[in-house]
């Protein structure tokens, strides 16, 4: 091996960013083209440090802009190569046009994003924002909730990005400060372990095998446009689930830590539950445990992937809950939220009585507190006994000034 | 749970100190969780940074800390930045200061009636590692406080977790850190 393998302890104490950085290391990712943002940035220069110590055996391509970023990565994925790249907020915003450009090309891209707030007002703490603009932008989304997971996630992402069957860009997301800047233990793999799970990257319709002209970034009119389209959507919606699900079931047989498209936490018996990503499905299911202690039945889900979005598996999980609340970490403007409609639709031509309400929190990283939570339990409970949803069906926490309601 | 809450100026390494600990801890067995508030804190800013520590994962992301101790490695901050909100009863204060433990609260009302202790963390960190960086003594001093570890498997590990420095740094880091264990009051 041309490289070195780096010694890790079995339990390092690592923040977000630096796990998501080892586990690029680990995965040999032959180019990252990148322009660096907050807080995103301590990835990409991860990956840049260990490949000047010679820790990878890879290129690190430094870009005029996010644009740029992504479109050396769908350059080095067409030339046939593991890519990945890291971006947050107004960086995605920047990148926006080129991830279309690499799920619509196929092309196994893994993109991490360190999900920050959108301006103006100009603002770097963690918020979705940035993972709701790209959600309709063709790319596999998984969530992570803790360090260990954007760890783990990365590895996952490769594994079902290159599938041949999928060939579809994936982003991991974390978010940014409560999961990037916050260490934790993480559980480690070491260099060999770690790499087998990805293993060697296998090329495919790849622009450097010349013995085997193909053409990328073609135009198609009217004519085949939409059964480009149509193919992709296909395949998100019948090949990716189940490559999920077969490399969750791996990585579990790998490392004991198995993943689920949808997270439950005490949801066998729940009256009540909240659905939710991020760091606030830890604190909410810290909190439903306490809310059980009160004879509260309260329950929990963490979307763990966000697209292809698990709308089956959301229906059966919430089909027996009397009260569910969809919490929205990202300024709808003026509709609402996307969980809210999400959980709306899966059920709505179902037998369900399920009552929904959906929350606005933690815009630009306002805090969620257990406080918090312990009201919104207690107010879905108060929806549960009554029958009905006794406030709008949608609410703001813990945003200042006077009570913000609608609908 | 045990929560610290540190008060610091951006570029005096509270991140670092709190990583730092975290890391110690964790090698213990115990669950460990080290965070900041970064805003768009510039060099020189008041920050501050949170370490939680556990027998079990700690799943709370909440910034929101009832911290058990506080500290406080920028002299300043005692009289610019509320270093007892949120606190308990019971929580422990540790403050850089170049006063005696009396002579801080009679300047400070607000610490009236708490456990307060001080030591010099700036004074140490300049006649030891040669800058004012308040970090790793503070949490000597810590250790004694707390009687959380022995502080030569304390220093063990720091000079495991400060390996990347040179030699010369890491040393005055060890005596840094004694001298505050030392110097506590």
């Amino acid at each position: 091996m041309a490289f070195d393998k780096m010694e890790l302890r079995d339990i390092e104490v690592w923040d977000g960013n630096f796990a998501a950085a080892q586990a690029l290391r680990q995965c040999q990712v032959d180019v990252v083209s990148a322009y660096p943002i907050t807080p995103s940035t301590p990835i990409v220069e991860g990956y840049a440090k260990f490949k000047s110590d010679n820790y990878v055996e890879g290129e690190y391509v430094m870009v005029e802009s996010e644009h740029a970023a992504m479109s050396g990565c769908i350059g080095a994925a067409a030339a046939g190569g593991r890519v990945a790249t890291a971006t947050s907020s107004q960086g995605l915003a920047l990148m926006a046009e080129t991830l279309y450009q690499a799920s619509g090309m196929r092309l196994p891209i893994v993109l991490n994003i360190v999900n920050r707030a959108l301006a103006a007002p100009l603002n770097v703490n963690g918020d979705h924002s940035d993972m709701y603009m790209v959600r309709d932008s063709g790319w596999i989304q998984f969530d992570a909730f803790c360090p260990q997971e954007a760890y783990d996630l990365n590895f996952i992402a490769f594994k079902v990005s290159e599938d041949h069957a999928v060939r579809t860009p994936a982003i991991v997301n974390q978010d940014g400060f409560m999961t990037s800047h916050t260490a934790q233990g993480v559980h480690t793999m070491d260099d060999d372990t770690a790499f087998s799970f990805v293993g060697e990257f296998k090329p495919m319709n790849d622009m450097l095998d010349f013995e085997h002209p193909v053409t990328h970034g073609v135009q198609t009119e009217e004519d085949w446009h939409f059964e480009h389209k149509a193919r992709q959507h296909n395949d998100m919606m019948t090949i990716v689930p189940g490559k999920i699900d077969a490399a969750f079931e791996e990585f579990a047989k790998l490392t004991g830590r198995k993943y689920n498209q949808i997270e439950q936490y005490d949801m066998d018996d729940a009256d009540v539950a909240v659905v939710c990503m991020g760091t606030s499905v830890e604190t909410a299911r810290e909190v439903a445990r306490e809310m059980r202690e009160k004879g509260i039945k309260a329950g929990v889900i963490g979307i763990r992937v966000f697209r292809p979005f698990p709308f089956m598996a959301i229906a059966e999980a919430l089909k027996d809950v009397k009260a569910v609340a969809a919490l929205d970490r990202s300024a709808p403007g003026g509709t609402p939220g996307a969980l809210f409609n999400e959980i709306a639709g899966s059920l709505f031509n179902s037998d369900s009585k399920m009552l929904l309400s959906g929350y606005i929190y933690g815009l630009g990283g306002r805090d969620l507190t257990k406080k918090h939570l312990v009201d919104l339990y207690t107010e879905l409970q108060a929806n549960a006994d009554a029958g009905k949803v006794l406030t709008q069906q949608q609410q703001f926490i813990g945003v200042r000034g006077p009570k913000l309601a609608y609908l | 749970m045990l929560e610290i809450r540190w008060h610091s100026r951006a570029g005096q390494g509270a991140v670092t100190g709190a990583k730092g600990l975290a890391d110690v801890i964790s090698t213990t067995g115990k669950h460990v969780q080290a965070f900041a508030f970064y805003g768009s804190a510039k060099r020189g800013a008041a920050m501050t940074a949170y370490n939680r520590v556990d027998d079990a994962v700690i799943m709370n992301h909440e910034k929101y800390m009832e911290p058990d101790y506080v500290f406080v490695i920028d002299p300043a901050l005692v009289y610019t930045s509320d270093v007892t909100i949120n606190a308990k009863d019971n929580t422990i204060y540790i403050i850089t200061t170049h006063m005696s433990t009396q002579e801080l609260i009679a300047s400070q009302p607000k610490l009236e009636g708490k456990k307060v202790y001080t030591v010099d963390c700036i004074k140490i960190a300049q006649e030891t590692i040669g800058r004012a960086i308040p970090n790793t003594p503070m949490l000597g001093a810590f250790m004694k406080i707390s009687e959380m570890y022995d502080i030569e498997f304390f220093k063990e590990n720091m000079k495991r977790i400060l390996a990347k420095l040179p030699q010369k740094i890491v040393d005055a880091n060890m005596l840094a850190i004694q001298r505050a264990y030392d110097e506590v009051k």
